[in-house]
């Protein structure tokens, strides 16, 4: 009880030290957070993935697409449920700062292989009933101000032209971490172009995404769909959607690592601060930890008034950093919509930043209480004088 | 005026806390340089990929050479222009390429990676003065045979010399290893154009790639050929058209950076203000004895000043010195406009260091200007009573 | 005027020297002294000499090299950091030059801080206090701050502080040595009625005559050597 008042009046004693530690350290803390969820934005995919998805794709790379006949063939594997296909389109809206990630797919079983797209009844009838209609995510709708019933051009890059969709519907997601900035429309619109202006390029298929009837048979189903184009002309690569997703993820993993190494290093910067604050205010203090002693306080109870004292700066910090966390992450994320499709605060960051705080405050007070409990009383007074 | 040593010594005797800060503000200093380091190894990477007297055309709407396709009739009709240059053996200097990701896996670990391989022809190496053959020899024309950039090499499986790579229902020698220096190209594969568009059935080349004749010519060409009916292509120099590629990185890049090292900046220059009040609090008396001495206000704000621009230099000097050692790293990661593993390193300037230390010596003053008011606001008779 | 009983202070050939850059410097040597209870002892000597060292050994906040120290019973030279710290609480009112009150804590709080370490109820600690506070007439100030307070009332504070526990001994370390005329008259005679009305034993360093002059008996320091002088 007395511990703890000497403890706020000691933190209330440097009203403008105590306020400028305590901002630093929120802004610390603020930094961790949003960096936390910049590199939570990457697992994102990963996240939402489903257990019972596989994505199958040629095995030299992304860029070489799979026979149209490789789908029926796919359907005849054991333990696939349900099977569906698409292109990524890489169509440029206006300008290529407006990137947004678009794809031609089979409409009907793309829809029933991802539930987590909804759509409104009316939307989806509409939507599958017009041949060059398309299908946006609420974000993405709102980010460029569609309606349903807009018309909505995109510049091929891959798929030269430019070509012109109607919005028939915009999905939301089911759950928090859905993509919502995603666009698709009918395989069968670009196919059919395809056939008249390129026949080479028709009945090419950019990825098939395959429903498992049972999570636990994926590795089966992969190494079965994988075999049994063996040595062909384009031999296929089956994972998880799970999979399929980190490798994109590891692609760019040098700068998720230098992102979370910053991260540490934000904190380790505020420690640095926090600890010659607190040093500083333990060697002005030195003579009344001397008096303390000299009542018969001992080493205990002065390291925890320092150690007290540490915290408390650090931790309101830290609440004050997590508090701020949310606004600006609504921020950044409306700002960097093109960028990143889902900038959400994981609810670990709230744990992860009070143990940084925390972090900070311990780390900040073991040297000050150190000194304070190991004073020699007679040196400590003597520094009145 | 107070000696300069006065405020040095100051800041020795309370060594601790000098520390203290300077390493706050040099871990600070560490992250700007390195951002700002970063972004200019992936420009000069990306830069000097390209020369300036080389074109490079690509289908129009497309913006890498992997979406770009150009049809053996479209690439006759460039090869045939006047503008094109002819080299030191009477060919001209033109290649038709192709251009594709292939995903190879890295030493040691299972991850893979999509890969630049390269379909070149014979005037491809010519128009490239900055690859270099380092190990083995090139591809002979007609065979299944790889070459590696140096960079490759290193971090995939199989791509060393000797070793050999499987795609398109073939296994690909690899005879040689090229080095580019710091170019994107490093980061490639070549083999020979026929042999690559056989194995990856693929009808038509990526891009094509020129001397000009005359590098004054560039405007005319570029708008004759964008408007012949016969053509569906964009044409711009080799230089702007790797430099479009890393916009999207570097932009990345530098928002990232900015905005860090300003949130950090906020943490150090607090740390710089709470050392330097302590400074001032601690030293009442002191200041009351020189201002009794006959300095002026004037002096005594000059002298904390002085102390934490010294501050700020030092953070920023220590900074600069451990951001240098950052030269010594190379990251790879994925171009997300090529979707292609690049590898660049950190590159630093003159200017970068300057602007490191500016940055170090506005956080030092900052932290000090505030306190240094403080300290001359003093009122001289309160000031020596406080002893 | 030695009293005959056993003495509350036994020192028998106590040593104690620091080291100063690597070099060993003898503070005493060899000091025996007996402190009677109820006694009220000023020890003077010039800067240097030793006094306060002394002082903090009897009060139990320095360690002596050698030699026989007992307080009121305890040899104290044998005691544990710990069971010196409990020792102190219980024994020992200290009263420094510059009155070492804690700043951010009220009068009243100051006084209390002792008291926090023993088993006291509350309620009790408060009735203690007020009373330690009417006896040095500071019972108006006591929800003041140090910083609040006059040189003379922030000793009298400390005088309260030390006297809260009862303890066996009162040392002062120049109790009026950054005090004006009239504030030190106060200290002073508030230390005579303590030793007078209420018998405790008062061992006060000083080097002001006039401090020493309501001492009952005066020990000279001179280079770590005592020299007895008597009053």
């Amino acid at each position: 009880m007395f511990l703890l008042k000497l403890i706020l009046r000691n933190a209330l004693r440097h009203k403008l030290r105590s306020a400028l530690t305590v901002v630093g350290i929120a802004v610390a803390i603020l930094a961790f957070g949003l960096l936390r969820t910049l590199i939570g934005a990457w697992y994102l995919g990963v996240e939402a993935s489903a257990a019972n998805r596989l994505v199958t794709r040629n095995a030299i790379s992304l860029v070489f697409s799979l026979p149209l006949s490789y789908k029926d063939r796919i359907k005849q594997v054991d333990g696939v449920e349900k099977i569906s296909l698409g292109n990524w389109f890489g169509g440029i809206y206006i300008d290529r700062k407006n990137f947004f990630p678009n794809f031609a797919v089979e409409t009907v079983s793309y829809l029933d292989l991802y539930p987590e797209f909804v759509l409104s009844a009316q939307e989806k009838s509409a939507f599958l009933r017009d041949r060059r209609g398309a299908v946006a995510g609420a974000k993405l709708a709102e980010r460029f101000g569609w309606q349903v019933g807009d018309q909505v051009t995109l510049q091929g890059t891959i798929f030269p032209g430019n070509w012109e969709f109607v919005l028939r519907g915009i999905y939301r997601g089911l759950r928090a971490n859905t993509d919502q900035s995603q666009f698709f429309f009918h395989w069968d619109y670009l196919n059919e172009t395809m056939k008249k202006t390129a026949p080479r390029r028709a009945d090419q298929v950019g990825f098939y995404m395959i429903g498992l009837a049972h999570p636990e048979q994926a590795a089966q189903a992969s190494a079965a769909i994988d075999g049994l184009f063996k040595n062909s002309l384009a031999e296929t690569l089956t994972e998880t959607e799970k999979a399929f997703q980190l490798s994109f993820v590891s692609m760019s993993g040098a700068i998720i690592t230098a992102i979370r190494i910053v991260s540490i290093v934000v904190i380790v910067i505020i420690m640095v601060v926090a600890a010659n604050t607190m040093a500083m205010t333990a060697r002005e203090r030195i003579a009344e930890y001397a008096t303390l002693k000299t009542l018969g306080f001992d080493a205990r109870h002065i390291a925890g008034a320092v150690f007290g004292e540490s915290l408390l700066i650090a931790l309101t910090g830290g609440v004050l950093g997590l508090l701020l966390t949310y606004p600006a992450a609504a921020e950044i994320g409306r700002r960097l919509a093109q960028f990143i499709p889902v900038f959400r605060v994981p609810p670990e960051t709230i744990w992860l930043d009070l143990a940084a705080a925390a972090a900070v405050g311990v780390v900040a007070g073991i040297f000050p209480s150190w000194r304070g409990a190991t004073i020699n009383i007679a040196e400590g007074l003597r520094r009145i004088g | 005026m107070i000696p300069l040593y006065y405020s040095l010594r100051n800041l020795w005797t309370r060594r601790l806390t000098t520390a203290l800060t300077v390493v706050g503000m040099a871990l600070v200093v560490f992250v700007f340089a390195a951002t700002l380091m970063l972004v200019e190894g992936l420009q000069q990477t990306l830069v000097d990929t390209g020369s300036p007297e080389n074109m490079v055309l690509i289908r129009k709407g497309s913006e890498t050479e992997v979406q770009s396709g150009i049809d053996r009739d479209a690439a006759a009709i460039l090869a045939s222009q006047p503008e094109v240059a002819i080299g030191g053996d009477g060919q001209p200097l033109f290649a038709r390429e192709s251009v594709v990701l292939i995903n190879l896996a890295k030493r040691g670990s299972d991850e893979e990676a999509n890969v630049i391989i390269r379909g070149i022809g014979p005037a491809s190496l010519a128009l490239r003065p900055q690859v270099r053959l380092v190990e083995g020899r090139m591809p002979r024309p007609g065979a299944a045979e790889i070459v590696a950039g140096a960079s490759i090499a290193r971090r995939f499986r199989g791509a060393a010399l000797g070793e050999s790579v499987r795609f398109g229902m073939r296994d690909w020698q690899v005879v040689g290893v090229f080095d580019a220096g710091a170019t994107g190209f490093s980061s490639e594969i070549w083999g020979d154009v026929d042999q690559l568009m056989q194995a990856f059935r693929r009808p038509v080349y990526s891009s094509v790639v020129f001397r000009l004749r005359d590098p004054g010519a560039f405007a005319g060409y570029k708008e004759r050929i964008e408007t012949d009916p016969r053509l569906t292509v964009v044409a711009k120099r080799e230089i702007q058209f790797y430099a479009d590629q890393s916009a999207a990185m570097g932009t990345f890049l530098r928002i990232l950076g900015t905005t860090l090292t300003l949130i950090f900046s906020v943490g150090a220059v607090i740390g710089a203000m709470i050392t330097m009040y302590a400074a001032v609090a601690g030293r009442i008396t002191e200041i009351g004895i020189l201002r009794s001495l006959g300095f002026g206000r004037g002096s005594i704000l000059l002298a904390f000043v002085a102390e934490s621009l010294l501050l700020g230099l030092l953070g920023g000097l220590a900074g600069l010195f451990f951001a240098s050692f950052m030269q010594l790293i190379t990251i790879s990661t994925m171009n997300w406009q090529t979707f292609a593993e690049l590898a660049f390193g950190f590159s630093l300037t003159f200017g970068i260091a300057l602007k490191c230390l500016a940055f170090a010596l506005v956080m030092g003053l900052s932290g000090g200007l505030l306190p240094a008011l403080r300290a001359a606001r003093m009122n001289l008779v309160e000031a020596l009573r406080a002893a | 005027m030695t009293s005959p009983s056993t003495p509350i202070v036994e020192i028998r050939n106590l040593f104690k020297s620091y080291l100063r850059s690597s070099q060993r410097v003898p503070v005493l040597e060899d000091i025996t002294l007996d402190v009677a209870d109820g006694e009220f002892l000023a020890l003077m000597g010039p800067s240097g000499s030793g006094k306060s060292t002394l002082l903090n050994l009897i009060a139990g906040i320095d360690h002596p090299d050698s030699g026989l120290l007992r307080v009121g019973g305890v040899e104290v030279s044998a005691l544990s950091e710990g069971e010196l710290a409990a020792w102190r609480a219980a024994h020992v009112g200290f009263i420094f030059q510059f009155y070492n009150l804690i700043p951010v804590l009220t009068a009243f709080e100051n006084v209390e801080l002792p008291l926090l370490l023993t088993p006291l109820s509350r309620k009790e600690r408060h009735e203690h206090v007020a009373l330690a506070l009417r006896l040095v007439s500071l019972e108006d100030r006591m929800d003041h701050r140090p910083g609040q307070l006059s040189g003379g009332q922030q000793q009298r504070v400390a005088i309260a502080r030390a006297l809260i526990t009862d303890p066996t001994i009162l040392v002062a370390d120049e109790p009026t040595g950054d005090l004006d005329r009239e504030s030190a008259e106060e200290v002073l005679g508030l230390m005579d009625r303590l030793n007078r009305e209420f018998g405790k034993t008062v061992i006060m360093v000083t080097h002001d005559p006039r401090a020493a002059e309501k001492a009952r008996v005066i020990r000279h320091l001179e280079k770590g050597l005592l020299n007895h002088v008597p009053a």
